[in-house]
């Protein structure tokens, strides 16, 4: 069985997973769901995560939802460089504060737009809706000013000297517009 | 080593983190922030937290915002007992896999509920906006529907049958909610078995540290204003 990973390629954090795994060499078998044909609503699926979202993991048989979680626990699971999730408890937790606030922040103003500006119009056939679009653009901003002003203040990655998980889920996120 | 944590008790998360302290007798000297009052805005504050926000913390040298992030570096640090967040891998995974749901949903749909009905009003002298509120409840009902059916589906605990900081961080969360009047656990007993759980491990300080709460729900419940 090994480890299964079910991703949507236009779901940021399913590529932020999958980069991970393929520059640490991870064995692992892609499970692509199509969400358009409601590939992540089927009973199978729903086993694996009830919350029926992407990325997911099934690694023999222990399901994992959550990218944050996922990255993580495969950092913790396989002998990858330090730099992804440093074992020291200070580094760690600067890593741990930026996903933390990664969640309320760049990941909700950068779906946000995605969802309003693209895939909203392409489901519905109407245009976006400007003023939606505005108030999301406003919060991309606040998001990428606070990356830029305090996590890339003094460093050259979001936690430190050298790329972590951190980096990747937020990459992913400002590469989506 | 000194640890302060900045606080205001009207936080949901600093909450969290004051009973993991307690609960876990970490020596640590509280700070309050009263974020109403602007306290979060001070120079002083702001070396601590650039984001403004509460709780932080500040060990010695080191300073640390954002809830998760510091029960993890307190539970790593003072090596409290395994089940707040356990080494094992799997089940470690769980309560992060949790946790990262808990941001755009315990704590994201309870807010939204909370300022509409409480913080709002407040601030602008307002009735609530019924048709906003009406809006966000859906959101809020389907949080405690998958809490009920898929976290504590077959456990006593969100993560498992022990208490871990995932039920630190989840219930302050549905307290401000009780706090405001909402009856959220009404209909829903497995969810108020696990919050009576969570409160018996948590005692005396959980009542504690939800007073000013308890005090809010007595006065809108009478229909008075409360003040933050």
């Amino acid at each position: 069985m090994g480890l299964e990973v079910y991703f949507t390629i236009l779901s940021q954090p399913s590529r932020a997973v999958l980069m991970f795994l393929e520059s640490n060499a991870i064995p692992y078998t892609r499970k692509a769901l199509d969400l358009r044909k409601g590939e992540n609503r089927t009973e199978d699926y729903s086993r694996i995560n009830p919350m029926m979202k992407v990325p997911a993991i099934s690694d023999d048989g222990f399901n994992l939802t959550e990218s944050v979680a996922i990255l993580k626990y495969l950092a913790n699971k396989y002998t990858v460089a330090d730099h992804w999730y440093p074992k020291d408890i200070r580094k760690r937790a600067k890593v741990d504060e930026y996903l933390a606030w990664h969640h309320t922040n760049t990941r909700p103003a950068c779906a946000s737009l995605f969802f309003n500006e693209v895939l909203l119009p392409a489901r519905t056939k109407q245009p976006a809706d400007t003023v939606v679009v505005q108030s999301a653009l406003t919060q991309i901003k606040n998001a990428l000013d606070k990356l830029e002003t305090m996590f890339l203040k003094d460093s050259r990655f979001l936690c430190g000297d050298e790329i972590s998980i951190a980096d990747l889920l937020a990459i992913c996120e400002v590469m989506q517009n | 080593m000194v640890l302060t944590v900045y606080f205001d008790m009207l936080s949901q998360p600093s909450r969290s983190v004051l009973l993991f302290c307690e609960v876990n007798k970490i020596p640590y000297e509280k700070k309050v922030t009263h974020v109403g009052g602007g306290d979060n805005r001070t120079e002083e504050f702001q070396a601590i937290n650039p984001v403004m926000r509460v709780p932080a913390i500040k060990d010695g040298d080191f300073v640390l915002s954002e809830s998760a992030a510091i029960l993890k570096y307190l539970a790593a640090k003072h090596n409290t007992p395994d089940h707040w967040y356990p080494k094992d891998i799997q089940k470690r995974a769980k309560v992060d896999q949790y946790v990262a749901w808990h941001h755009m949903n315990t704590r994201e749909n309870s807010i939204r509920v909370f300022w509409t009905e409480v913080i709002i009003p407040m601030m602008r002298g307002r009735e609530v906006d019924q048709a906003r509120l009406q809006r966000q409840l859906p959101a809020l009902e389907e949080t405690i529907d998958r809490l009920e059916q898929v976290y504590l589906k077959d456990q006593q605990f969100l993560c498992g049958d022990d208490i871990t900081i995932a039920d630190i961080l989840a219930v302050p969360e549905l307290m401000q909610l009780y706090g405001a009047g909402r009856n959220v656990t009404e209909n829903h007993p497995k969810l108020t078995a696990w919050i009576e759980r969570v409160k018996n491990k948590l005692q005396p300080w959980f009542d504690e540290f939800h007073t000013p709460l308890y005090k809010m729900r007595q006065k809108r419940l009478k229909g008075e204003k409360a003040k933050l």
